[in-house]
C-alpha cells in the first residue's frame, strides 16, 4: 500500500516548473523550515541549518534524467545516496539517470552544507516528495493526452502505462508536463516497492576517480591563474613583526624565476608564482620576524588548566535530575575516573586550497568547502561587496571531516586575489595544513558514579574543554533518564589556538570515556557489563522525558545483537573483546573489538559493528561510511597527538604525525537492524563507539584500563611484555 | 631555466622548470596531469605515487632533472579508459570515499602486482602499508587489490 504524503508544505507556493529551450524540463523545490525537525549540531556551527534542500530534477526529450545533487560532497557518499532517493520515488531507471553537483544556489537550493551526519536524515522526506511530485506530473500529462483517469495509470523505469495497453516515455511527455498544476498531494512508495533505495549503489564519480580526470579544488586551474604559497605565523599567539618586503623580493626573484609577486596582508604574507612548487619553495625563503601578542601556550598549560577546571568549581550547568551528592554520601562505592584527550588536526588528503578571482564585476571563488552558503558570505562582508556579486562553485573534496566547515582559506584566496588583481589559487602545503588548523580541541572529563543496594544510584559528568564545550543535546544522550540522580557541568578554557568540529564532535572522545568508565563500573560493581547497560535502558522505557535523545529499544536491539553477531561471551584462545555502544547522530551503534597480542602489543583485528541507522539508502556505500568511520577511530584513539610547545604545533607532516595505516588496519564486519523506519547519517556515528571497544578490549589483554588519548602514549608496553 | 624531455604516458614533451621541480608538480603545473595528488611532499603518503619504467615510485620526491631516460607512468596512462584489472576491480570493489589517495594506491597496487600477481593477504597489507587513505577505507582497498589479483592470474 502506498503511503500518503503527510504534505507538511504547501507545494503549490514553492514548486517550480520551467520548460528550457533545448528541450526537458526542470523541477525545482524551495524546501524550507517547514520540514525543520530537532537536529543535532555542535556548538559553534549552530548558524547553520541542515534542514533546508532543495532538488531539481532535469528530464531530457530523450528520457534521460539528470538529478542535481545539492550538497557538497566529502566522501560522505551524498552525491551519490540523495540523486538515488529522488529517482526512486520518480521511478526512473538508475543507469538513466546522470548526476551533477548543483551550484550554490540559495536562491533554488536554500541551504547546501555537509556536516552533522544530518544530509540523508533531514532530505529524506524532501528528497521524496521532489521524485513523487515530478511522477505524479508526467502521469497526469500522459493522462491528459489519452484523456484517462490519471489514477488508471502506473509508472516503470521512466515509462507512464495507462489503460488500453498506452504507453508513453517521461521524455515524450515532459513539455505537456511543465505546463501542468502542481499536485497538492502524491503518494510515496511502499519502502517494500524500493528498486534503487536499499541496493549497492557505485559512487556515481567512480569512474573520473579510478582514471585521474580533474575533480578537486587543488585539480582546478584557469588561463593565467597563479598560485599562492602563504606565510602564516609559525605559533599560535604570534603576529608579524616586520618583513622587508623589497630586500626579500629582488633576492626571491633572482633565485625563483616563476616568482610573480609577495604580499603582505593581516598578519600574513603571500608569495604568487605561476607554479606550486616555485611558490611553496620560496615562501620558505621568506625572512619576517614574529613576535607573540598573546599567551604561548603548550601541552602543559593545558593539562594544568583543564585538570584545574576539574577541581574547581566554575561550571555551567547543562542537566540535573534528582540530587548527585546526597547520592554520593549515601553511597556504598564511589567510583571517579578522568579521561584526556588530546588536540587533533583533520589531516584532510587533499590539503586546503581555494581559487578565488576578485574583479570590479565579481567574485568567482572555486574549491572544497563545507559550507559554501555561509563563507560566500564572509568573502562579500570581507570584502565589502554585495553578496549578488560572489559566485561560488563547489568541487568535490578529498576529505572534510568537520576542517572545510571553516572557510579561513577561502578568505584568504579572496583578500590575496583582491590585492594582486589576478586570479589566485591559495595552496596549503601539508605542514601549512597541520600547523594553521582549526583543531579537535583538548578535551578532559571526569566522570563519577554511586552504588548503592548493587544499584547506579548517581552519575555525573564533568567537562573542561579548550575553547567551547558540549552541544546542548549530550546531555541527554544515554545514561540521562536512566539514573535517577543525574548531572552534566562544563566549563571551558579560552585559548588562542583555533579549534573547531572534527568528525562527530565532542562524541568523538566522550564515548570512549563514557564506555570505558561503564566498563570499569561493572567490574566493581561486580554485574555483567552489557546487563547492566541493558538493564538500564529499561528504565528508560516509557520515559515521559523529551529531551532523552535515543530510544532504549532500539539500543538494547544493535547491543544484543552485537553480543549475538560477535560472539563476544564466547571464549577464544589469545583473543580478548571489549564492547561499546554508542547514540549519536541519530543513530544507534554497537561494537565489540577483538585485540590480540602480538609480541607483546595488543593489535586490534576486528570489530563488529551493529547499526541501526532505519532504511539504508545505499548499502555499498553505508557500509563504506561504517568501516572508515571504525578504522579512523581505532586510528585516531590509538595514535592521534598533536600537542604544543609555546603555540608551536610539535607535528608538521605524516614522519611526526601517524595516521593509521592499512598494516594497523582492523576487519570490519558489520550487520544493519533492517526496519523501515526513516533513515539517520552514516558520516559520523560509527566513530565514537570504536576507541571505548579498543580499550575494553585492550583492558581484557592486559589488565591495563587506558584513560588518556593517544592509546600508544599511554600504554604501559614493558607491563604487557614483561 | 633547464629544459627538459619527458615521455609521459607513451608521449614526448618538453618541459622547463628548475631542476629541482618535483615531477609531481611537473605533471599538475606544467602538463596539467592532475590525476597524481600532492598529500605530503615528502614521502610519506603515497598520493604521489607513479610509475618509473613500471616500477611504483613516489613523484613528490622525484626531481624532474633524473627522469629523462624514463618511462613515465601516471594514472591517466594505466589505461585508456579505466580498463586496467586493479581500475576495474577499485570500481567492482567501490573502494573510495573521498577518493583523492586512490590514484596512489591504484599505482602502488598495479605496480605490486605486477610483481606478485597472486599475493596473500598479508603481503598485500604490506605492500599498500605506505599509502595513506584518510578516509581509512582500507577494508575496502584490500578487498580491491585481491579481486584485481583473481583477475590478473
Amino acid at each position: 500500500m502506498a503511503v500518503r504524503s503527510n504534505n507538511k508544505f504547501s507545494r503549490r507556493s514553492f514548486l517550480k516548473v520551467t520548460g528550457l529551450a533545448g528541450g526537458g524540463v526542470l523541477i525545482g523545490f524551495n524546501l524550507f523550515s517547514a520540514c525543520k525537525s530537532d537536529t543535532e549540531m555542535p556548538k559553534d556551527i549552530s548558524e547553520l541549518n541542515f534542514n533546508d534542500f532543495n532538488a531539481y530534477i532535469k528530464i531530457a526529450d530523450n528520457g534521460k534524467v539528470t538529478i542535481f545533487s545539492p550538497n557538497p560532497e566529502i566522501g560522505q557518499g551524498v552525491k551519490t545516496s540523495m540523486p538515488m532517493i529522488i529517482a526512486e520515488e520518480l521511478d526512473v531507471a538508475w543507469e538513466d539517470v546522470y548526476v551533477q553537483q548543483a551550484p550554490l544556489d540559495t536562491e533554488k537550493y536554500v541551504r547546501q552544507v555537509a556536516g552533522g551526519s544530518q544530509s540523508i536524515r533531514a532530505s529524506w522526506e524532501p528528497l521524496r516528495q521532489t521524485g513523487a511530485s515530478a511522477r505524479q506530473m508526467l502521469i497526469n500529462a500522459a493522462a491528459a493526452g489519452w484523456d484517462v483517469d490519471p489514477g488508471e495509470c502506473t509508472t516503470s523505469n521512466g515509462v507512464i502505462t495507462g489503460p488500453g495497453g498506452n504507453r508513453i516515455g517521461y521524455g515524450e511527455v515532459v513539455k505537456d508536463a511543465a505546463g501542468l498544476e502542481v499536485p497538492e498531494e502524491v503518494s510515496l512508495k511502499d519502502p517494500k516497492d524500493f528498486k534503487i533505495i536499499g541496493k549497492d549503489i557505485r559512487n556515481v564519480d567512480i569512474n573520473k576517480i579510478i582514471t585521474g580526470k580533474p575533480l578537486y579544488g587543488l585539480d582546478y586551474s584557469e588561463e593565467g591563474m597563479l598560485i599562492a604559497s602563504v606565510l602564516r605565523p609559525p605559533a599560535f599567539g604570534q603576529e608579524l613583526a616586520d618583513f622587508q618586503k623589497l630586500e626579500n623580493f629582488d633576492a626571491i626573484k633572482k633565485d625563483h624565476p616563476g616568482v610573480v609577486d609577495i604580499i603582505r596582508f593581516e598578519n600574513k604574507i603571500a608569495v604568487l608564482a605561476k607554479d606550486t612548487w616555485t611558490a611553496m619553495k620560496a615562501k620558505k625563503t621568506l625572512q619576517a620576524n614574529w613576535q607573540y601578542a598573546g599567551n604561548p601556550e603548550s601541552t602543559e598549560d593545558h593539562d594544568e588548566i583543564l585538570l584545574g577546571l576539574l577541581d574547581g568549581n566554575d561550571f555551567q550547568n547543562m542537566r540535573k535530575d534528582g540530587d548527585v551528592e546526597k547520592a554520593f554520601s549515601e553511597a556504598d562505592e564511589v567510583l571517579e575516573r578522568t579521561y584526556e584527550s588530546p588536540f587533533l588536526p583533520h589531516n584532510c588528503m587533499e590539503p586546503m586550497n581555494f581559487f578565488a578571482n576578485v574583479t570590479d564585476e565579481k567574485i568567482h571563488l572555486v574549491g572544497p568547502i563545507q559550507t559554501p552558503e555561509g563563507t560566500a558570505n564572509q568573502v562579500a562582508e570581507k570584502l565589502g561587496r554585495p553578496l549578488e556579486e560572489v559566485h561560488l562553485e563547489m568541487t568535490r573534496m578529498g576529505g572534510g571531516f568537520g576542517r572545510r566547515l571553516y572557510g579561513d582559506f577561502v578568505l584568504e584566496a579572496a583578500e590575496i586575489s583582491s590585492l594582486a588583481k589576478k586570479p589566485v589559487k591559495v595552496v596549503y602545503s601539508r605542514e601549512d595544513d597541520m600547523t594553521a588548523g582549526v583543531y579537535r580541541p583538548a578535551i578532559k572529563y571526569r566522570i563519577k558514579a554511586a552504588v548503592k543496594d548493587g544499584k547506579l544510584t548517581g552519575y555525573h559528568l564533568k567537562e573542561a574543554a579548550v575553547n567551547s564545550n558540549m552541544y546542548n543535546l549530550i546531555p541527554n544522550f544515554f545514561p540521562a533518564g536512566a539514573v535517577e540522580n543525574y548531572q552534566v557541568d562544563v566549563a571551558n578554557y579560552q585559548s588562542n589556538i583555533t579549534t573547531g568540529a572534527w568528525r562527530a564532535p565532542y562524541t568523538n572522545f566522550l564515548a570512549f570515556a563514557e564506555q570505558s568508565f561503564f566498563d570499569e563500573l561493572a567490574e566493581v560493581m561486580q554485574v555483567d557489563r552489557v546487563q547492566l547497560h541493558l538493564d538500564l535502558l529499561e528504565k528508560v522505557k516509557g520515559s515521559t522525558d523529551d529531551r532523552i535523545q535515543y530510544s532504549p529499544e532500539r539500543m538494547q536491539n544493535v547491543i544484543k545483537t552485537v553480543v549475538e553477531k560477535s560472539g563476544f561471551k564466547n571464549q577464544q584462545e589469545g583473543v580478548y573483546k571489549g564492547f561499546s555502544a554508542y547514540y549519536c547522530h541519530n543513530t544507534h551503534v554497537a561494537e565489540v573489538a577483538e585485540v590480540v597480542l602480538e609480541n607483546g602489543q595488543p593489535v586490534t583485528k576486528k570489530v563488529t559493528c551493529v547499526v541501526d541507522c532505519g532504511i539504508v539508502v545505499n548499502r555499498l556505500g553505508a557500509l563504506n561510511q561504517i568501516e572508515g568511520g571504525i578504522v579512523d577511530g581505532v586510528g585516531h584513539a590509538m595514535y592521534g597527538d598533536l600537542t604544543f610547545t609555546d603555540g608551536k604545533p610539535e607535528s608538521d607532516n605524516f614522519h611526526n604525525y601517524q595516521l593509521i595505516r592499512m598494516m594497523q588496519a582492523p576487519k570490519v564486519e558489520t550487520h544493519f537492524i533492517e526496519n523501515n523506519l526513516s533513515p539517520t547519517g552514516l558520516g559520523e556515528p560509527t566513530l565514537p563507539v570504536a576507541g571505548g571497544a579498543v580499550a575494553n578490549a585492550i583492558k581484557a589483554a592486559t589488565g591495563q584500563r587506558i584513560y588518556k588519548q593517544p592509546f600508544i602514549k599511554h600504554l604501559d608496553t614493558k607491563e604487557v611484555i614483561g | 631555466m633547464p629544459e627538459y624531455n619527458l615521455n609521459v604516458n607513451g608521449q614526448s614533451f618538453t618541459v622547463e622548470a628548475a631542476a629541482d621541480t618535483p615531477v609531481l608538480w611537473v605533471l599538475r603545473d606544467h602538463l596539467r596531469l592532475v590525476g597524481t595528488k600532492y598529500g605530503c611532499g615528502i614521502g610519506q603518503c603515497g598520493a604521489c605515487t607513479i610509475h618509473l619504467d613500471g616500477k611504483a615510485q613516489r613523484s613528490c620526491l622525484t626531481p624532474v632533472s633524473s627522469v629523462e631516460n624514463a618511462k613515465i607512468t601516471t594514472i591517466e596512462g594505466l589505461s585508456e579508459d579505466g580498463s586496467h584489472p586493479v581500475q576495474v576491480a577499485w570500481k567492482e570493489a567501490d573502494a573510495p570515499q573521498c577518493g583523492y589517495c586512490q590514484a596512489g594506491q591504484i599505482m602502488t597496487a598495479s605496480s605490486f602486482l605486477r610483481e606478485n600477481p597472486a599475493p596473500s593477504n598479508e603481503e598485500i597489507r604490506k605492500a599498500m602499508h605506505g599509502n595513506i587513505c584518510r578516509c581509512a577505507a582500507y577494508n575496502r582497498i584490500e578487498k580491491a587489490v585481491a579481486m584485481a589479483s583473481e583477475k590478473l592470474t
